[in-house]
């Protein structure tokens, strides 16, 4: 108890505190780690105790076609996701930051809206685009719809990276005679490097668990997380357990890297806040 | 000191793009939502207020949106009780392991979902891990029924997957109370209780609210985890739009649904908005 409480302030009901601190963390990862213990269950799912503890789970996972060819296709669709919502976040950010023009506060709303909208409503409304414009539904759409819902999350991340951003650099490339164009290469993004590089790393990882948008603009090919959807509804193996901790140990890894590259450009430990922040109008 | 050009250079782009994906999409929903569907399945674009109608006439859809506004309620509440002691804790008595605890609540936030999900599907089914557990102990007898495939099963998953959404902002909020205030109320003879109830509590609701509108919006418009977790009683409106356009195939009465799903969450957006500034002190 020492070692987690160490203020003056220290009263009987920290005591509390400190139980329900554990009991959340617990309700958190018991879950999580109920699922990783199973990966190894010969037994199914479900059963206490686990019994005939094996990796045969992770061998039928390994030889599983269609999973693979899930991943292959979720991995470019993340990608493109990813450079869809870098290109058109990051100048948001900036336009939000630097211009003032009729409408803006719609724009800002616009924006930031598929943070918190569920997403049946983004995916139905493109679903919907993409039905009059006569779009055959693919990879291609699940990629603009990815791209569009996550621009949101490169304009949080990038807008509180600028709030930080000193201009004076801006404004000396200015004066020496650097355009526009070499000041934003040169000047901006390199000291943007941190934010623009946790933003491409949320927003792939986002993009690779994503089910709600992409759950009505699918095509043939299936994401990851549909094609595990579509197993779900079948009858579930351990197998699942397992594609599911090989998902939670890559997630994990790409947020705590994101998270030490915010903490690098912050130091502030409400990293991550901004985007919760942002939806409500007091970040943005 | 940025000109003209610079501004409308990283202006238009995304506004072209956002106006095409977000604004468009949007508004064809809202035109979708007054058409109608022919007896030979084709939309027909005829201007009329027959879905909304149909959403006040027939109870089922209304009566499924109270419940999902119900499920949402209480998913909010459980959060906010989870999320909130937990973030005055990191906030306040977490010294050296602040960083690290933040950062335990931070990762299942990014955590995919259908991870999730599908844990507790695994941990409350008949023969789940749960169930087993408790008659290996013998604590029953017989599987809990009522575990998976209730609306039970739905708010549990909901509040283990929002809670740490509702505990951001709260503990952004806790945060930024300069600590000269706390002290100054502990110096004038405040005991702990009255320090929080009067200094510390009204300055973070403005993060209670922040919070509580994200753990409704998002769980109100839940269809995956009603799908995998609540069986029939759990049903929730978006999966009655899911249905519809599916099955069912009536895209215009969905799109009615949806469109007010959108105005509800604008409207709650806004709402919350003017409560947060209302409460706050800066």
């Amino acid at each position: 108890m020492e070692l987690l409480v160490s203020d003056a302030r220290f009263d009987s009901g920290s005591r509390w505190l400190l139980l329900h601190t554990i009991a959340v963390f617990a309700f958190l990862y018991l879950p999580i780690a109920v699922l990783i213990l199973y990966s190894f269950n010969g037994e199914g799912v479900g059963g206490f105790p686990p019994h005939h503890l094996t990796l045969d789970w992770y061998r039928t996972l390994f030889a599983d076609g269609p999973i693979w060819d899930s991943v292959l296709n979720s991995l470019p669709v993340a990608l493109a996701a990813m450079v869809i919502a870098l290109t058109f976040g990051v100048p948001a950010a900036l336009a939000l930051e630097r211009a003032q023009f009729p409408g803006k506060a719609l724009f800002r709303r616009l924006v930031l809206l598929p943070l918190i909208l569920p997403g049946i409503i983004t995916g139905l409304s493109l679903l919907m685009l993409f039905n009059v414009m006569g779009t055959k539904l693919s990879l291609m759409t699940i990629i603009l719809g990815h791209g569009t819902a996550l621009i949101s999350v490169a304009t949080t991340e990038v807008f509180a990276g600028l709030q930080k951003l000193d201009r004076a650099q801006e404004e000396a490339s200015l004066d020496l005679g650097a355009n526009y164009w070499q000041t934003f290469w040169r000047i901006t993004v390199p000291n943007l490097k941190l934010p623009i590089i946790g933003a491409a790393l949320l927003i792939f990882t986002l993009s690779m668990d994503e089910i709600a948008v992409s759950f009505f603009l699918i095509g043939r090919d299936n994401t990851l997380p549909l094609e595990i959807w579509g197993r779900l509804r079948r009858g579930i193996t351990p197998e699942i357990n397992a594609v599911s901790t090989i998902i939670f140990v890559f997630s994990l890894v790409a947020i705590v890297f994101w998270y030490r590259l915010r903490m690098q450009a912050e130091g502030g430990a409400d990293a991550g806040a901004e985007i919760v922040q942002a939806v409500e109008g007091s970040g943005i | 000191m940025f000109s003209r050009a610079y501004k409308a250079a990283v202006t238009l782009p995304p506004l072209l793009w956002v106006t095409v994906f977000l604004l468009l999409p949007y508004l064809l929903m809202f035109c979708y939502s007054f058409w109608s569907v022919s007896a030979s399945q084709a939309i027909v674009h005829s201007w009329n207020l027959d879905n909304y109608g149909q959403l006040l006439r027939v109870n089922v859809y209304w009566q499924t949106l109270l419940r999902s506004m119900w499920i949402a309620a209480r998913v909010t509440l459980f959060s906010l009780l989870l999320g909130y002691p937990l973030a005055y804790f990191l906030s306040f008595y977490a010294s050296k392991k602040k960083d690290l605890l933040y950062q335990l609540v931070i990762i299942p936030l990014w955590v995919s979902y259908l991870v999730r999900a599908y844990a507790w599907k695994t941990i409350l089914g008949s023969d789940g891990v749960l169930n087993t557990l408790l008659q290996y102990v013998h604590l029953t007898t017989h599987p809990l029924e009522f575990l998976l495939y209730s609306p039970f099963a739905v708010v549990l998953t909901l509040t283990h997957i929002y809670t740490p959404f509702a505990f951001l902002p709260i503990y952004a909020a806790l945060e930024h109370i300069p600590r000269n205030l706390v002290e100054a109320s502990h110096d004038l003879g405040a005991t702990p209780g009255q320090t929080f109830w009067k200094v510390i509590f009204p300055l973070s609701i403005p993060g209670v609210v922040a919070g509580a509108t994200f753990a409704f919006v998002l769980s109100l418009g839940d269809f995956l985890a009603p799908l995998l977790l609540g069986g029939p009683s759990g049903i929730m409106i978006s999966n009655i739009v899911v249905s519809l356009f599916g099955a069912a195939y009536n895209w215009p009465l969905g799109a009615a649904i949806s469109f007010c799903m959108l105005l509800l969450v604008v409207c709650l957006l806004v709402f919350s908005e003017r409560l947060e500034k209302k409460w706050s002190f800066s």
